[in-house]
């Protein structure tokens, strides 16, 4: 049994349902994200954990301990939230002891503790200041040692980097990983943003519509979606629609119009069974596109018109026409970019494509 | 004429309409008033300029005078925290409430569509010998006489509270609704339990607006007239009865003159030693 488990856990708000019959286990020490759009149900399965709100059914472990009837105060966890939630009247050094007090130490272990804390955050030196003194990232920091300090039992993260600017939420998330693994905390991370949850996650929970959609490592449910949301929400995806012609020693035969026959391995199509309609996916970034003159590789080519151009400095993304089929491909820029009306060859190893069972939505 | 010249016009031009009310409405009449508490009332009843510091010498060592001065500062004082008392679950519950917030602070705002004067008799209707409780109380064979609770001090106090509570309740509402509800879960997650979060954190963020809705509450119960005229007996008037008395009934306006200043000077201190101690600028400390 994990560190925290939930099992068929239901969340009624009224007539609405935010987290429809959800289970899952969080191994211990493991950084695990819930990572889906807003509404999804992440916050609420985050706020259930910590004990804000009480799940509709079903029941909630942590460390082997049935917490549903725990109230929060109770469970200790740390929480970082969005906006921070520091004290403003209390000073750094009250605000990171606040949760000490609770917990039988003498003032010299308190002091100690938040000393230790607040070098491993890297900002030793603002304990007598006031939140409102510090930066949007010093006070993102500050919570983390407010919560990490009581030594809990798991770690929640609510969109804690959201607030902060590109740049130093890029930093951020460097700095919060090194934490995390350095004491090795369980830690429940929840975000919108999908270049959070592939950095950070040792394990990534993909939710939508109240319900889990895929779990797996940041490369199983970046590479090998479950499902067309996953697919769709993680990067840019061609989806295109196949027939399956069943599977043969090779993998999964499929025909496509204006592609004609392509086989995708097996274990990129582990939720296809037999013949039928597929939806084939294709990344932006696995579509490469070349002069109609470079040198032919194993990869499938075909010949396309650049339709619009999206530059983004290194890189660029392509809108190409295939046939009657209108693709995305990003690729970085080489010399300089492709241009709008240009035809281009277009380019993909059939091994990087994955298969989901089903017509395109 | 220059930008910056303009630029440093354009604040005053902004204020002079302010100004110029403030000036006739407020300065002016507190100037005549300050040199008519230096005339003296003949026996002919006509009043004599000049600088006679007799009104000023009956104002400040009269015991009647002083012993009035004191239980007004007392009904303004016990009405005050009951008003804190009463209203800060009051705001507490509006900060919190998820709908309908609008309605609620409507339903707040509604007693000031009808006249004060005529809210602080409602308790005659209620109160009274022929009242409602009265009423309530006879029927049910629990007293064969009416009872008289009106015309003492805890009906004046009654009144005052009345009357003033929506001015505290608002007050707190607005200091709450600024305190982040994400706090109180940080501190509950920290291990404090609900009562211990709202105390540590809650409260003390909340505190400047219960420190200016108990100022309102203390200087405008402290200059009321009305409520002690209707509610109170004989024996309960209030400092500005004094005034309204000097003033309409023996027509000393120089007497009435320095009771007021009196009033306004002793109010005056208090709200500056309570600013001191319990200032928007102390409680705002730390806060940036």
């Amino acid at each position: 049994m994990g560190a925290v488990s939930l099992t068929d856990i239901v969340k009624r708000f009224g007539s609405f349902t935010a987290v429809q019959r959800m289970s899952m286990d969080i191994p211990e020490g493991s950084f695990v994200t819930l990572l889906g759009p807003s509404g999804c149900g992440k916050t609420t399965t985050l706020r259930m954990i910590a004990g804000l709100i009480d799940p509709s059914e079903g029941e909630i472990t942590i460390k082997g301990k049935r917490v549903n009837d725990v109230p929060i105060h109770k469970r200790n966890l740390g929480l970082v939230f969005q906006n921070y939630a520091l004290f403003p009247h209390k000073t750094i050094a009250q605000n990171v002891a606040f949760g000490l007090k609770y917990r039988d130490l003498s003032k010299a272990d308190m002091d100690r503790k938040v000393r230790d804390v607040l070098d491993l955050v890297q900002l030793p030196h603002v304990a007598d200041r006031y939140p409102k003194q510090l930066s949007g990232g010093q006070q993102q920091r500050i919570a983390l040692a407010r919560a990490i300090v009581i030594e809990p039992d798991v770690l929640l993260l609510d969109e804690p980097l959201s607030a902060l600017d590109a740049n130093l939420r890029e930093d951020m998330r460097v700095e919060l990983k090194r934490i995390q693994h350095r004491i090795g905390i369980t830690t429940v991370f929840v975000t919108h943003d999908q270049s959070e949850a592939l950095a950070m996650s040792d394990r990534v929970v993909v939710m939508s519509d109240g319900r889990i959609e895929q779990v797996g490592t940041p490369e199983d449910v970046y590479n090998t979606p479950a499902s067309e949301f996953v697919s769709r929400f993680l990067g840019i995806s061609n989806i295109l629609s196949a027939t399956s012609k069943g599977a043969n020693a090779g993998g999964l035969s499929l025909e496509l119009p204006v592609f004609g026959q392509i086989t995708v391995p097996k274990e990129k199509a582990p939720h296809v069974e037999g013949a039928g309609p597929v939806k084939l996916v294709i990344r932006a970034e696995k579509l490469l596109l070349t002069d109609l003159s470079a040198p032919r590789d194993e990869r499938a080519a075909f010949d396309g018109v650049v339709e619009a151009v999206d530059y983004q400095g290194q890189a660029a993304r392509y809108f190409v026409r295939v046939g009657d089929q209108q693709l995305q491909a990003i690729n970085m820029i080489d010399e300089r970019p492709f241009q709008e009306g240009e035809t281009v060859s277009v380019r993909f190893r059939p091994r990087d494509c994955a298969a989901l069972p089903g017509a395109p939505s | 004429m220059s930008v910056e010249a303009r630029e440093r016009r354009q604040p005053w031009i902004l204020l002079s309409p302010a100004l110029t009310a403030i000036g006739l409405l407020l300065f002016v009449p507190l100037f005549f008033i300050v040199v008519y508490s230096f005339w003296l009332r003949t026996a002919t009843g006509a009043d004599q300029a000049g600088f006679y510091l007799d009104n000023w010498n009956e104002a400040l060592t009269d015991p009647f005078y002083r012993d009035i001065l004191f239980s007004t500062l007392r009904i303004a004082a016990i009405t005050t925290v009951a008003c804190a008392v009463l209203g800060y679950p009051a705001a507490y519950f509006i900060a919190r409430s998820k709908g309908n917030k609008a309605l609620l602070l409507l339903l707040l705002m509604l007693p000031f569509w009808i006249s004060y004067i005529i809210r602080t008799m409602s308790w005659i209707n209620i109160l009274g010998v022929s009242g409602a409780v009265n009423w309530v109380l006879l029927n049910l064979g629990i007293t064969s006489e009416p009872i008289q609770m009106l015309y003492n001090e805890p009906t004046v106090i009654l009144g005052l509270v009345h009357f003033l509570l929506p001015f505290m309740v608002l007050n707190v509402y607005v200091a709450l609704e600024g305190v982040d509800v994400s706090l109180e879960d940080a501190a509950c997650s920290l291990g404090s339990t609900r009562w211990q979060a709202f105390r540590e954190v809650t409260l003390p963020l909340s505190l400047p607006g219960l420190a200016a809705g108990g100022l309102l509450c203390f200087v405008l119960s402290a200059g009321t007239y009305i409520t002690p005229l209707v509610l109170g007996g004989p024996t309960d008037a209030m400092y500005a009865n004094l005034v309204f008395e000097a003033i309409i009934t023996q027509l000393n306006w120089p007497l009435g003159s320095a009771l007021s200043l009196m009033l306004l000077g002793v109010l005056g201190a208090l709200v500056l030693v309570y600013n001191h101690y319990l200032g928007m600028g102390q409680l705002m400390k730390g806060l940036g």
